[in-house]
Formats: structure tokens, C-alpha cells, sequence
């Protein structure tokens, strides 16, 4: 089809590039989560991202929709790599699967595919697989800095398949920091006591607090190559700082410091990686402040008061929720609409 | 550095291209073989012909006019024979065809008689000012081809205290009002000098984008030699759209225009740096707007430049002293790539609103992919619209969520579609969206208008039968009071002439037959004895249909 309206100039950006972007961002923390992890990481990248363009082929055929096209736009791969950096490793794989499973159909194409689904698909997936596999998402594994072993990449592999005995490396298992920072102050105990236990870094957990620094880094190189804009990511760290500060200087000793919450958990990956979805996201830049705002207050609130250790991904599905009603409150005032009265 | 203080929202900058079409002075193009110009070529009422086929005419003389107040003349370039009147394609959006004069040159391009002005220019008061304009046939050079002296009284009546010369050109490729203003700085100040003895404003500001930096400088020199008092030239940051009117006129005077206002509402008028020299032109010299400068440019023509180009000289004719195309498939489109129309192909002719034939590479449009409300939209858009709302709405036709996101307020500048990253032709959509209301709205009012007839010779009918129904009750008990009273007088004179009534009463006939013969031969004219019910009936109806032309105005 030939162009004969104007304009007539071809936009230099392109979703594609967009996503490349993203997956480009990425790449840092990965690398840091192998580095403080294990080889953990790659299976669940490898079972992810396979099994999402897996789905994804499936669907686009039974939609009868061109598969290069969109095949080609990487949004699988992005939802994967998120979704495979959200759930812990060495897990079954039949748990990455079901949850890509999830993400994809549900969350993306019963919608419309991409475009069109109000919630991140990554984040449905891995609620999804929170609410319904409780155990098997909160086994979590302690660094290798302070883990008396570590698991080679075949090994991981056999372990995520099943091909061997899944209760030899129990030991290597911990709670996460979020996780028992929780555990710990409901029973009582202080501050200084919890950050006794060698989970803790200098800051934030060990490990954790690095693979945060490395988000944020990946985080700037998105907004510098104006993939994203700054306002999401911002507000959700000043959501969560805001809130995180005033009830810090009330009890110092009972409750975690920002720091301690910014660099903990989900919430760099969130801030950067995951609110910032365009699909799901507010569109306008007052919107954007108050989505991102709600989404690092609710972190906090469900981290301090919910039943879960993390809230990122409940915090980025309640306000998914909320966008329309945001969206439609922030509208900005069109050109030439009330003008000043003085003229 | 630009010196204006205000700003407006989102905007572009776009790889400007202009230095294509400047390697070249501007030249004064040729005759082509046959000029082909369109009877009408203003926003308004259409032109009636006045010459007809093989009539010769003269550089100057008038081809075509209308009566109405918002029209524009069309006068003959040069010499040479009219040697049709027909449909020839025009430059349009839907490719259509409009009647045209063809007009042969002969060569010597002799010019109409032109009266030796009795009195200086200067001390022309206002009306023989704007008449001047006007039988000039000047229309608003930037694009938009409103008649210019409709547009001068208008805003005279409202008062204008800002007078805002465009010289902005702020679309990429488009270089004809900066070699206008580079080389005829003098003639555009005359033609200022000229708006502001009509309009009487309180301030003159031309505003110019900071990319023309040669036509600044010109533009600056000429106004120092010139007594124009109030006036400044400003330099505006180079963004696009910072030409649109409302966009200039904020970005010059830090004024919104509302939405639904023009700007003389606000006392702000906007003329286009080309109006001024076609204006001075006319009142200086009598001459009327019959050529134009026209940018040829693009990576498709051989040798881009300027041409003084008469008006009716076909595409083809300006490629051909450009050097000709440099691609096999070219793509012709009048206007820069912003907003300019696709031509399809290069027999149409240059009317008063071409400012560029641009020549591109035929490029496929790409398949868009789905909108990811990325926000890029949003964020350049200049009227602070939310594109992808709108093209939301526009495509599931959802058309008054489309209105109540303001899509009448989009300007079509193309800026949301030259950011899209799915490559959305968004504009598209708006266009289509606009056209499919505008249909809905005629509908609409015509179907209110035919059902509010309906209703009221409804109405007019049940009227008329209880007034029917009346009458012939009246009658009736009138005609049994009279036997009555024929009975009562029989029984009194009992049966002595029965005949002497009957032969009365045909006397009596004849006699009313006569009478009305009379009538009829002093009033032949049926609305000359009317009743005063009748008469009102008619007032009614007069009222009812200038209501009704009122509402299609």
C-alpha cells in the first residue's frame, strides 16, 4: 500500500528497537544475579524464554495473526526475562512453564494480544504461580558468598527437570532478607538483632543489594536512550522513600530503613523494568507520577502490613487496575481550552 | 539565538532540508506550453468565468469572479488565447477534478493598461485599500487561501491590537518565503505598511524561525530603513509547528486562542510574510496576484531552487527546469512532508496555495503494528491532544469519545505519526474520523429538518380540518335558520311567487359573477386579495425558510 496522506516521514523509533532496548538494560543485572546466584538464573531464562515463544507461535497461529511480525517485536522475550528474574531458581520447570503459560494466554492474548491487555502479563504469571504453588515460589537460595556450595549449570538443569533428587541441596536454602526481616519482627525482634543474620549486606541483603545497584544502572541507560521516561520510575522510588523515611524516624528501631527497602526485593527491577510497561502503564505524565507513587506506597504497605514478604507485583496489578480511572483524571488541558482570563 | 520568551507545548525537531533548495538564487521561471488555472482557488464561494473559449487575453486581465464577500478573482498571468474551460485534475486530497481555464501563451506576455494612480498609495484611505486588495484576488499565501480582504474586514471590525507576520516556514524543505524575505525585505515591510494603515494595530511582530538566519538579518536591515514605528522582528526557536497560527501567536505573544475562537477574537491577526509582498504588489504597482515563488525540491529532483512561478504552470514544467527526476518511481507531493498532498501526477498546475513541489522516493507504508500507549504522542503534541485516545476511539469508530477527546482541535500537523514507533499512520485516523462526523452531522441535520417539516404539515393539516370542520357546522346551522325562516315565511305569505325569487336569485348569480370578473381584470396578481389569515400563513412561511437558510449558513 502506498502512502498518500501526509505525513510522509517514517519515524526513526520502532516497538522492536524498544523492547531490544529493554532486553539490552537487562543484561547488567543479570549478569550480577549469576554472579551472586548461580546458574539458577539461566535455566529459568532458558525454560522462559522458550516456552513464551513457544505460547506465543501457538496463539499467533490459532489467531490466524502474521508470526513474523509479531514474533519479531520481542515482547515475548521481555515478559519472559522478567518473569524468569521474578520466580526463584531451581525451580520445577513445569512451574516456569505453567506460569509463562499463564502470562501469555491469560494475561496477554485473551486480551488481544499485545497492546491490548490492561495487567503486565509477566506479573500475572507470577501471581498466578504465588497464590496457587505457595512452596515452590518462596524456596529461595542463599547467595554464593556466604552458601557452603553451588550448583553447576548441568546440574541446575537436571534439578529444574527432575533427573535428580531434589532434597539434596535443602541446605543451600534461606529465607530471603524481605522474607526474614517479616518473620523476624513479628517476633519481636530488633533491628540490629535481624541484620545479625549473614543474609544481610551492608545495606540491603548481600547479593540483593548489588543486583538493585545494576537495575538501576540498566534503568538510566532506558530513560538516556528515551525508552522510558523518568517520570514512573521515579515516583515509585518516592512513593516508596516518602513512605519508607516517616515511619523510619518514628521507630528506627522496629522498622527497616529506605535504604534497606529500596534495595531489597523487587522494587529497582519494578521502579525501571516492570511499571514502566507502556502497555499497562498511565499514559499521561501526571498519571505516570501518581501511577508510579501508588505503586511504591503500595510496595511498602504490603511489605509492612500484607501477608506476602514483597509486594511489587500485587502493587503493579492494583494499580494496572487503576490506570483507566488515572488516565481519564489527568487529562491534560488541550491547547487553547480556558485560556488565562488576562488578555 | 531566538529571543521569543514563550513556548508551546510538544513540537518537533525535524532534519530541515532547506539547504537543498538554497544552493540556487531565485530565478524566474518560463512560460510552460499551456497554463492551466483553476477558476477558483480561495476558501470560500466558487468563481463564475467572465472570458469564455478563444476570448485573448491580457497579462492581468480578469478571468473569473463572484459577488460574494468571501471570494477571491483569478486574473491571466500573461498573454495568450483561452483556449478551454474543462475539468483537468487539481491538487486535492481525493485526487479530484475542477474546472480550469487553458490558457495558450503567445509569447509577448503584454500586460493589461494599467491607470496612472492619481493619488500616492499612502493616502489611500482604508476601503479603496481593501478594495485594491481584494480585485487583486490576494488570498492567505501560507496554505490556507482565505481571501485576504474578507479576512482584513472581518478583523477590522473586531479591532486588532497584535499584527503577526508568519515568517516562521517551519515545515522541513520549504524555502520560499526565506528567499522572499532575503531579497524583497522592502517590498514586505511596504505591504506591512499597508496592513497596518488598515488595521490600525497597536504592535507589528514578525516572527521568524532562528534556522533563517540570512532572512533575519535582510528582515532586520529593511525594517530600520523603513518609518514602520511598533514593529520588531522576533526569532522563534526552529521546532515544528511553530508556523501554525495559533502556535505562533503563543509563541509570540504568550496568547492561547480558545478552541473554539479565531484569532481577531482575541485582537490578533496573522498575515504570511508572502501576503504582505503579493499586497504591496497590488497597491503599489496594480498588480494582480498571478505568480508566486515555489520551492522544487526533494532527493527526486536534479537541481532543487526557487522559481518565480506563474500560477497554472504545470508540475511537470517546474521539474523540467529543476533538471528533472533523479528516481525512476517519484513521489509528488505539494507542500513539505508534514502536511503537504499527495499529486497524482505532474500535469496539475501551480495555484496560489503551492508553496513546494516536493519530489520523493515512492515509499511503502509500512504495516503498523499495535499502539503500546507508549505516550511518544502525547508528549509532542502540540495542542496537547492524547493521540493515542483518539486513535483509539477513532478506530473503533467510537466517535463521540473521539469528540469529547477534542479530536476538532487537532491541527493534522503529522507530529504524533512521525514519533510512533509502531508506525501507526495516526492522522489517518483522525482524518477519517473527522469526515465520518462530518457526514453523521449532515444527516442528522437533514433528517431534524425533514422531520420538523413533516411535524409541521402534520400540524397544518389537523389545522385545517378542525377550521374545515368548523365552518361547515356554521354552514350548516346557517342554512337551517334560513329554511327555517323560508318555512316561517311561506306558512306567512302562503305560495304567491315562488317564481319571481328564483328568477332574483339568478340575477343575483350573475350579478356575483360579474363582480368577480371585475375583481379579477383590476388584480390579476393571486396574493393581491388576501385575507389577513392568509397573509399571516405566508409571513409564517417566510420566516420558517429563512430560518431554515440561516441554519444551513
Amino acid at each position: 500500500m502506498k502512502n498518500y496522506s501526509s505525513p510522509y516521514v517514517t519515524p526513526s523509533a520502532s516497538t522492536n528497537r524498544l523492547m531490544l532496548n529493554v532486553i539490552i538494560a537487562l543484561i547488567p543485572g543479570t549478569i550480577a544475579y549469576i554472579w551472586y546466584f548461580g546458574m539458577g538464573l539461566i535455566v529459568n531464562l532458558v525454560l522462559a524464554i522458550s516456552s513464551a515463544l513457544l505460547f506465543e507461535t501457538v496463539i499467533l497461529l490459532l489467531r490466524k495473526r502474521p508470526l513474523k511480525a509479531y514474533l519479531s517485536d520481542y515482547s515475548a522475550i521481555v515478559t519472559a526475562w522478567l518473569f524468569a528474574l521474578c520466580i526463584p531458581m531451581h525451580s520445577p520447570w513445569w512451574l516456569v512453564v505453567v506460569g509463562i503459560g499463564f502470562a501469555m494466554i491469560a494475561g496477554k492474548h485473551l486480551y488481544g494480544g499485545i497492546g491490548f491487555n490492561p495487567f503486565n502479563p509477566a506479573m500475572v504469571g507470577y501471581v498466578v504461580l504465588l497464590i496457587s504453588f505457595p512452596v515452590e515460589m518462596t524456596t529461595w537460595y542463599l547467595p554464593l558468598q556466604i552458601s557452603p556450595d553451588s550448583l553447576t549449570l548441568v546440574q541446575a538443569f537436571s534439578y529444574s527437570l527432575g533427573l535428580v533428587d531434589i532434597h539434596q541441596w535443602d541446605t543451600l536454602t534461606s529465607a530471603t532478607p524481605l522474607d526474614q526481616y517479616k518473620t523476624s519482627l513479628s517476633l519481636n525482634m530488633m533491628i540490629s538483632e535481624i541484620r545479625q543474620s549473614p543474609v544481610f549486606g551492608s545495606f540491603a541483603g548481600v547479593g540483593w543489594e548489588w543486583i538493585a545497584n545494576w537495575w538501576f544502572i540498566g534503568g538510566i541507560y532506558l530513560i538516556f536512550t528515551k525508552t522510558i521516561r523518568w517520570h514512573i520510575p521515579v515516583a515509585v522510588i518516592l512513593g516508596m522513600l516518602i513512605l519508607s523515611f516517616s515511619f523510619y524516624i518514628a521507630d528506627p528501631d522496629s522498622i527497616a530503613s529506605p535504604g534497606f527497602h529500596l534495595f531489597s526485593g523487587g522494587l529497582m527491577l519494578g521502579a525501571f523494568f516492570i511499571a514502566t510497561d507502556p502497555v499497562t502503564a498511565s499514559t499521561t505524565v501526571k498519571g505516570r507520577l501518581i501511577y508510579g507513587f501508588m505503586i511504591g506506597a503500595l510496595v511498602y504497605i504490603i511489605r509492612s502490613w500484607g501477608g506476602y514478604p514483597d509486594g511489587v507485583a500485587f502493587a503493579v496489578l492494583l494499580a494496572n487496575m487503576s490506570v483507566p480511572l488515572i488516565d481519564y483524571y489527568t487529562q491534560p488541558r488541550v491547547f487553547g481550552m480556558n485560556p488565562p482570563e488576562d488578555h | 539565538m531566538p529571543d521569543s520568551v514563550y513556548s508551546f507545548h510538544g513540537g518537533l525537531h525535524l532534519d530541515d532540508h532547506k539547504s537543498e533548495s538554497l544552493t540556487q538564487p531565485l530565478q524566474i521561471a518560463s512560460f510552460a506550453d499551456e497554463l492551466i488555472l483553476k477558476v477558483s482557488q480561495h476558501i470560500g464561494e466558487p468563481n463564475t468565468p467572465v472570458v469564455t473559449i478563444g476570448d485573448k487575453v491580457k497579462r492581468g486581465q480578469l478571468l473569473a469572479e463572484s459577488s460574494a464577500l468571501v471570494s477571491a478573482p483569478v486574473h491571466a498571468p500573461t498573454s495568450g488565447t483561452v483556449k478551454a474551460i474543462e475539468s483537468r485534475y487539481i491538487a486535492h486530497a481525493s485526487g479530484q477534478k475542477a474546472e480550469c481555464f487553458i490558457i495558450v501563451p503567445d509569447g509577448k506576455d503584454e500586460s493589461i493598461e494599467v491607470g496612472k494612480r492619481s493619488t500616492e498609495s499612502t493616502a489611500l484611505d482604508k476601503t479603496a485599500l481593501l478594495e485594491q486588495i481584494r480585485s487583486a484576488g490576494i488570498v492567505g499565501l501560507g496554505g490556507a487561501v482565505f481571501p485576504t480582504a474578507a479576512k482584513l474586514t472581518t478583523a477590522n471590525q473586531h479591532g486588532i491590537k497584535t499584527l503577526i507576520i508568519n515568517g516562521a516556514e517551519c515545515e522541513p524543505y520549504i524555502t520560499c518565503d526565506d528567499l522572499l524575505m532575503r531579497n524583497y525585505a522592502a517590498i514586505i515591510f511596504k505591504g506591512i505598511s499597508y496592513l497596518q494603515a488598515i488595521l490600525q494595530p497597536e504592535k507589528t511582530i514578525i516572527g521568524i524561525e532562528d534556522n533563517k538566519s540570512v532572512a533575519i538579518k535582510a528582515m532586520q536591515q529593511a525594517l530600520s530603513e523603513s518609518s514602520l514605528t511598533n514593529t520588531t522582528v522576533s526569532i522563534i526557536p526552529t521546532l515544528y509547528p511553530s508556523g501554525g497560527e495559533k502556535q505562533l501567536i503563543k509563541l509570540l505573544t504568550g496568547l492561547e486562542v480558545h478552541s473554539s475562537q479565531l484569532s481577531f477574537e482575541i485582537g490578533i491577526l496573522c498575515q504570511n510574510v508572502g501576503t504582505c509582498a503579493a499586497i504591496s504588489q497590488a497597491i503599489d504597482k496594480s498588480r494582480p496576484l498571478t505568480s508566486r515563488i515555489v520551492t522544487v525540491t526533494g532527493p527526486g529532483v536534479k537541481n532543487p531552487g526557487n522559481w518565480f512561478t506563474p500560477l497554472g504552470t504545470p508540475v511537470s514544467h517546474l521539474i523540467k527546469l529543476a533538471g528533472g527526476y533523479t528516481i525512476e518511481e517519484p513521489k509528488l507531493i505539494m507542500g513539505g512532508p508534514m502536511m503537504g498532498l499527495t499529486l497524482e501526477s505532474d500535469q496539475i498546475p501551480v495555484v496560489k496555495a503551492t508553496n513546494t513541489i516536493l519530489v520523493m522516493d515512492q515509499q511503502e507504508q509500512e504495516i503498523a503494528q499495535e499502539c503500546i500507549r507508549c505516550g511518544r504522542c502525547t508528549e509532542v503534541c502540540p495542542v496537547q491532544l492524547l493521540p493515542q485516545q483518539l486513535y483509539w476511539y477513532s478506530r473503533t469508530q467510537q466517535f463521540n469519545m473521539a469528540e469529547s477527546y477534542h479530536l476538532f482541535d487537532c491541527i493534522e500537523c503529522g507530529c504524533c505519526s512521525a514519533v510512533c514507533p509502531s508506525h501507526i499512520p495516526l492522522v489517518q485516523y483522525y482524518r477519517f474520523a473527522k469526515g465520518e462526523i462530518w457526514e453523521q452531522r449532515r444527516k442528522t441535520y437533514k433528517s431534524d429538518r425533514s422531520r420538523k417539516r413533516h411535524e409541521f404539515r402534520d400540524a397544518r393539516i389537523a389545522k385545517q380540518k378542525i377550521l374545515d370542520e368548523e365552518k361547515r357546522k356554521l354552514k350548516r346551522e346557517a342554512l337551517a335558520k334560513k329554511k327555517a325562516a323560508e318555512k316561517a315565511a311561506k306558512e306567512k305569505t302562503g305560495d304567491k311567487a315562488p317564481t319571481s325569487q328564483s328568477a332574483d336569485a339568478v340575477q343575483e348569480a350573475l350579478e356575483r359573477v360579474k363582480a368577480r370578473k371585475k375583481a379579477e381584470q383590476i388584480d390579476p396578481e393571486n396574493t393581491g386579495n388576501l385575507t389577513p389569515d392568509q397573509q399571516r400563513q405566508i409571513d409564517e412561511a417566510d420566516a420558517r425558510r429563512s430560518q431554515n437558510k440561516m441554519d444551513d449558513a
